[in-house]
């Protein structure tokens, strides 16, 4: 359980986009990609994953479809449009750019002040 | 696109249910993968259907948000809240009806009101720029005459100043319309030849008057109504060019109005005319050179020039008056002052008060009904605590609870808006045939978009105004509190109880104003009700007739009173021949006391400007009072007894010197500390003789039920004709054929001469009081609906008290309390709030009431009687009301009540 984050706000949304962006997925799809490309490390509720998904449909930055899970469950598909596609590639870019200056500031020493 | 827009909405609105059931799946669908997944790692399938919930997290939680990120926009959410709200009230059907039913009564009376007040005193007047139309009236401000009319000159002056692009006089007249099987007496209105361009009146048949047209004497041409044309002519269509005999002239008809064509005036006499007649108001029948100081014209009516303002006019005009004063300054020794009000002011300008007054009852009844809606809503939020706790714990937010709160009173509101404005639908034409018929309403009174729109913003505004206590405390709830009070529903109610107390107050406070201000009304229409009259209406009618007057004054048959004087002896003698009749006497239209429906042309023949022998005492007094004209016997028959001196005899005669009958208040105001009797005055008129009091009679009401002392002036018919005749008859009378018996004997006399107007003088007597008489019917009726309100609001809120104070009655009891003590604590509570309502409704009171002490008579606005009873009254009320809940309060079986928690 330690090694598992919180999810910091609005961080979810880049993470479903990232996560719908490697191939079309159902919501518990979703799910196991996003727990799988984190290496399990960052804590989702799982019924919060679907407002989430209904907003950036909204937004129309991801389309559904209903079609048939690998065991044959009718399930609901997300995946990417273009408008999608480049929201991620500009979340992507300010997250770098926010981490990076974050860390550069947590690693300051106190002589540098 | 806007259309585009609402079939999207209504597209939402029908998916909503299938995007429902999408949610739900797509929702069972994780979790019945992730029950698969958690089964293939080794759990049971029951173990990880159960894990895979309990991950899932608050299922009915993200449904709701899920339903909020779907629908986005507040239009969704308004139709989700409002599909809730009819989910609810359907639940609570009785409620819902109490509830719609209070605000349906207060929307349909307000609407009603205000259809009214809207038509009258909103609307323009029904023609084209009705901004532009005036009324010129001059004030004479020396002797404080107002209204005083125009001479020609005078007219002349405005028509060619310049400042006016059509100025017209609008005389109100009769007419006897001869040549079909029985004369007729028409209304007619003598006009200028420019009244229809003036008015910018349009036919609909043939044509008006050349406005040009400015030849002395009449025109002979006229106009008439559509309903004189479908009545006398059949709607003939080629009634164009035909002739028609008034007052045995011939005219030719040029024209037809259409039907909805009123002329402005300001009764329904008025306003109904059936003929329009053209004149330039010189030359035959009136006088070839009219003088500057014979003011015969009524009021005139004029168009300000395209571009002008009445202020503007206003100012050209007053330079007018004083070079034309200077002019003619031996015309003016009175002053001469000349007004310009918009025309519709003269319309409606008497019943603005009386008709806002009622606006303004109906609008506090209205508002009471929401004060007791927010009470029942409180009340009910008081059951619905746990609901809202369980559903802010499932996952509702606060706001979102506010606003289906407030939805669900704006629902219920426009529930009731809806009903109100049917049933004025449904009762329009009953409804219509209360307003009385003295109310000016040239526009049709009607449910239009304006009285729609008012209706809607009424239902929306008393919607927020009931709404908004109970959504305020819904939103403010101690979650862990509520759910911790198991079973029981009502916790946080002292602010609840507190906000209905205050809510009872305000509406106890609107009701005793109201109730007071109609106390007051129906003290003063009581007082004028018990009036002494000083004259006798028992067994007493009026019929009128009316002597032609052609415009050529040599084919006069009745021109001079001696040549009148045979007609009107032998009517007389005829008419007491009659059935039951015991007198019968006859005068001019200004001796039927009370009568209003010819004011315009009382005001006109009975204005009398006078001059007096010697030095008067009193040069102030107005020179100019009302006059009638009488035959001897008239002031026997009406009862109005002889105070000094002798009334009019048969030797009194065209020949002989005129003499004159006046009441105690002319004989006070102009010869206060002397005899009247031998006094002598005259017309202002030319030519005119030497008039001799030879009577003083006491003072009657025959002006005004609110005044007793209005100086009055009597003339012998006999040596002043009159045109317009009033028989007088006494007895035991057959109301029913005596029209007929009368008609006969004036029509055996001379066949040309219309009979109408049969009334009985109590009639006449009630139908002064007619519009008095409807505000007060209207204010007592809301007032009773307002206590009616504020009795069921007191009993709601004891009632509610009481069952919270159950238990604790109980325990009082058990330890020994008397139960008249409880009886005593219940009534206690209520009274209190009921003398705060009081205290701050009599306040508020004393204010109102001086706002409407105009339309008092003889009760002043602080009358300490209507004061006092009324609050008793308002007491009484409040007491029963809190009496029943005490009683039941009283009766609680401890036992019960202590087992029952």
């Amino acid at each position: 359980m330690s090694n598992e984050a919180e999810l910091l706000p609005g961080t979810l949304d880049l993470l479903i986009l990232k996560a719908v962006s490697l191939g079309p997925l159902h919501g518990y799809g979703v799910l196991l990609r996003i727990e799988q490309i984190s290496g399990r490390a960052l804590l989702i509720e799982q019924g919060a994953l679907y407002p989430a998904l209904f907003r950036l449909v909204r937004q129309g930055l991801l389309k559904a479809n209903w079609g048939k899970s690998d065991n044959n469950r009718r399930a609901k598909f997300y995946e990417l449009t273009s408008k999608g596609r480049r929201r991620l590639r500009e979340e992507t870019e300010g997250w770098n750019r926010l981490v990076a200056a974050i860390a550069s500031a947590l690693a300051a020493r106190p002589q540098e002040a | 696109m806007i259309l585009a827009y609402f079939r999207s909405l209504a597209a939402r609105f029908l998916d909503r249910s299938q995007t429902e059931t999408e949610l739900e799946e797509e929702l069972r669908a994780h979790i019945r993968l992730r029950t698969d997944d958690l089964e293939r790692s080794g759990l049971s399938r029951p173990d990880a259907e159960r894990r895979a919930r309990i991950e899932f997290g608050g299922h009915e939680r993200f449904k709701e948000e899920c339903r909020a990120a779907i629908a986005g926009n507040f239009i969704d959410i308004l139709i989700q809240d409002v599909r809730f709200s009819v989910r609810m009230l359907r639940k609570s059907r009785g409620f819902t009806v109490i509830v719609v039913l209070t605000i349906a009564l207060g929307i349909g009376a307000t609407t009603a009101i205000f259809s009214v007040v809207d038509a009258t005193l909103l609307q323009p007047l029904p023609y084209p720029q009705s901004q532009q139309l005036v009324s010129i009236q001059a004030d004479l401000p020396a002797i404080g005459a107002h209204d005083v009319g125009m001479s020609q000159p005078e007219l002349q002056d405005f028509q060619q100043s310049g400042i006016f692009e059509y100025v017209s006089p609008a005389w109100f007249d009769e007419n006897n319309l001869t040549g079909s099987a029985q004369p007729a007496r028409v209304r007619i209105v003598s006009v200028a030849p420019s009244y229809f361009a003036l008015l910018r009146a349009q036919p609909e048949l043939g044509r008006t008057f050349d406005p040009q047209h400015n030849l002395p004497g009449y025109l002979p041409e006229v106009v008439i109504s559509d309903a004189l044309w479908k009545r006398s002519f059949g709607g003939d269509p080629n009634i164009l060019d035909k002739s028609i005999r008034m007052d045995t002239d011939l005219y030719r008809i040029i024209g037809v109005m259409p039907p909805g064509f009123d002329s402005p005036g300001r009764n329904s006499e008025e306003r109904n005319i059936e003929v329009w007649a053209a004149t330039s108001f010189y030359g035959p029948p009136l006088p070839d050179h009219p003088v500057r100081n014979r003011r015969n014209l009524p009021t005139l009516i004029a168009r300000l020039k395209p571009g002008s303002t009445i202020a503007s006019a206003q100012n050209q005009l007053d330079g007018l008056v004083a070079s034309v004063q200077n002019q003619f300054a031996g015309d003016y020794p009175n002053g001469w002052r000349v007004r310009l009000l918009p025309l519709k002011e003269t319309v409606v300008g008497d019943v603005r008060q009386p008709l806002l007054l009622l606006l303004a009852a109906v609008a506090v009844v209205l508002l009471i009904g929401c004060v007791n809606v927010a009470n029942l809503l409180l009340a009910r939020a008081s059951a619905r605590t746990r609901e809202m706790a369980i559903r802010r714990a499932l996952g509702a937010g606060q706001n979102r609870l506010t606003r289906q709160l407030l939805t669900e009173s704006l629902l219920l509101s426009l529930l009731g808006g809806i009903a109100g404005i049917g049933t004025l639908f449904l009762a329009q034409e009953s409804l219509l045939r209360l307003v009385p018929e003295t109310l000016p309403r040239l526009n049709q009174i009607s449910i239009s978009w304006s009285v729609l729109i008012f209706a809607l913003l009424t239902s929306m505004l008393s919607g927020i105004i009931f709404g908004l206590a109970p959504a305020l405390h819904a939103s403010r709830l101690d979650l862990i509190h509520v759910l911790n009070q198991e079973g029981r529903a009502s916790t946080g109610s002292g602010e609840r109880v507190q906000t209905r107390r205050v809510l009872v107050v305000t509406e106890l406070a609107l009701s005793l104003v109201l109730m007071i201000s109609a106390g007051l009304l129906l003290h003063s229409f009581w007082d004028l009700l018990n009036v002494q009259l000083g004259f006798n209406p028992q067994s007493v009618m009026s019929v009128r007739t009316r002597m032609p007057y052609p415009n050529d004054v040599k084919i006069d048959k009745y021109a001079t009173a001696a040549q009148e004087a045979p007609f009107i002896r032998e009517l007389l003698r005829r008419c007491r021949s009659l059935s039951g009749v015991e007198e019968a006497a006859l005068g001019d239209p200004a001796s039927i006391p009370l009568d209003q429906s010819q004011r315009e042309l009382n005001g006109l023949e009975g204005k009398f400007f006078l001059t007096f022998d010697g030095q008067r005492a009193q040069p102030e007094a107005p020179s100019m009072v009302e006059r009638s004209r009488v035959t001897p016997e008239y002031f026997h028959l009406v009862g109005i007894p002889l105070r000094r001196g002798r009334l009019f005899n048969e030797f009194d005669e065209d020949t002989s010197p005129q003499v004159a009958v006046v009441n105690e208040a002319f004989a006070r105001v102009y010869w206060p500390n002397e005899d009247a009797i031998g006094k002598r005055f005259k017309s202002t008129r030319p030519n005119s003789p030497w008039v001799t009091v030879v009577g003083v009679i006491a003072n009657a009401r025959t002006q005004s039920l609110a005044q007793s002392d209005v100086p009055q002036l009597y003339l012998n018919v006999y040596q002043n004709p009159a045109k317009h005749l009033a028989i007088f008859l006494r007895g035991h009378l057959d109301i029913a054929s005596i029209a007929d018996q009368v008609r006969e004997q004036v029509q055996t006399l001379d066949p040309t001469l219309p009979v109408f107007g049969a009334q009985t003088l109590r009639a006449t007597v009630s139908e002064f009081l007619l519009q008095r008489r409807f505000s007060m019917e209207m204010v007592g009726a809301f007032a009773l609906t307002a206590l009616l309100l504020a009795a069921l609001g007191i009993y709601g809120v004891i009632s509610y008290l009481v069952s919270e104070r159950t238990h604790e009655i109980g325990i009082r009891l058990a330890l020994g309390a008397q139960r008249s003590n409880i009886l005593r604590i219940i009534l206690h509570q209520g009274l209190t709030l009921a003398f705060a309502g009081a205290l701050v409704g009599l306040v508020c009171a004393l204010i109102v009431s001086h706002l409407m002490a105009s339309l008092l008579y003889g009760v002043r606005p602080t009358d300490p009687l209507t004061f006092a009873s009324v609050a008793l009254l308002f007491l009484a009320v409040a007491l029963f009301a809190c009496y029943l809940p005490a009683r039941r309060a009283m009766r609680v079986d401890p036992m019960i009540a202590l087992r029952y928690e």
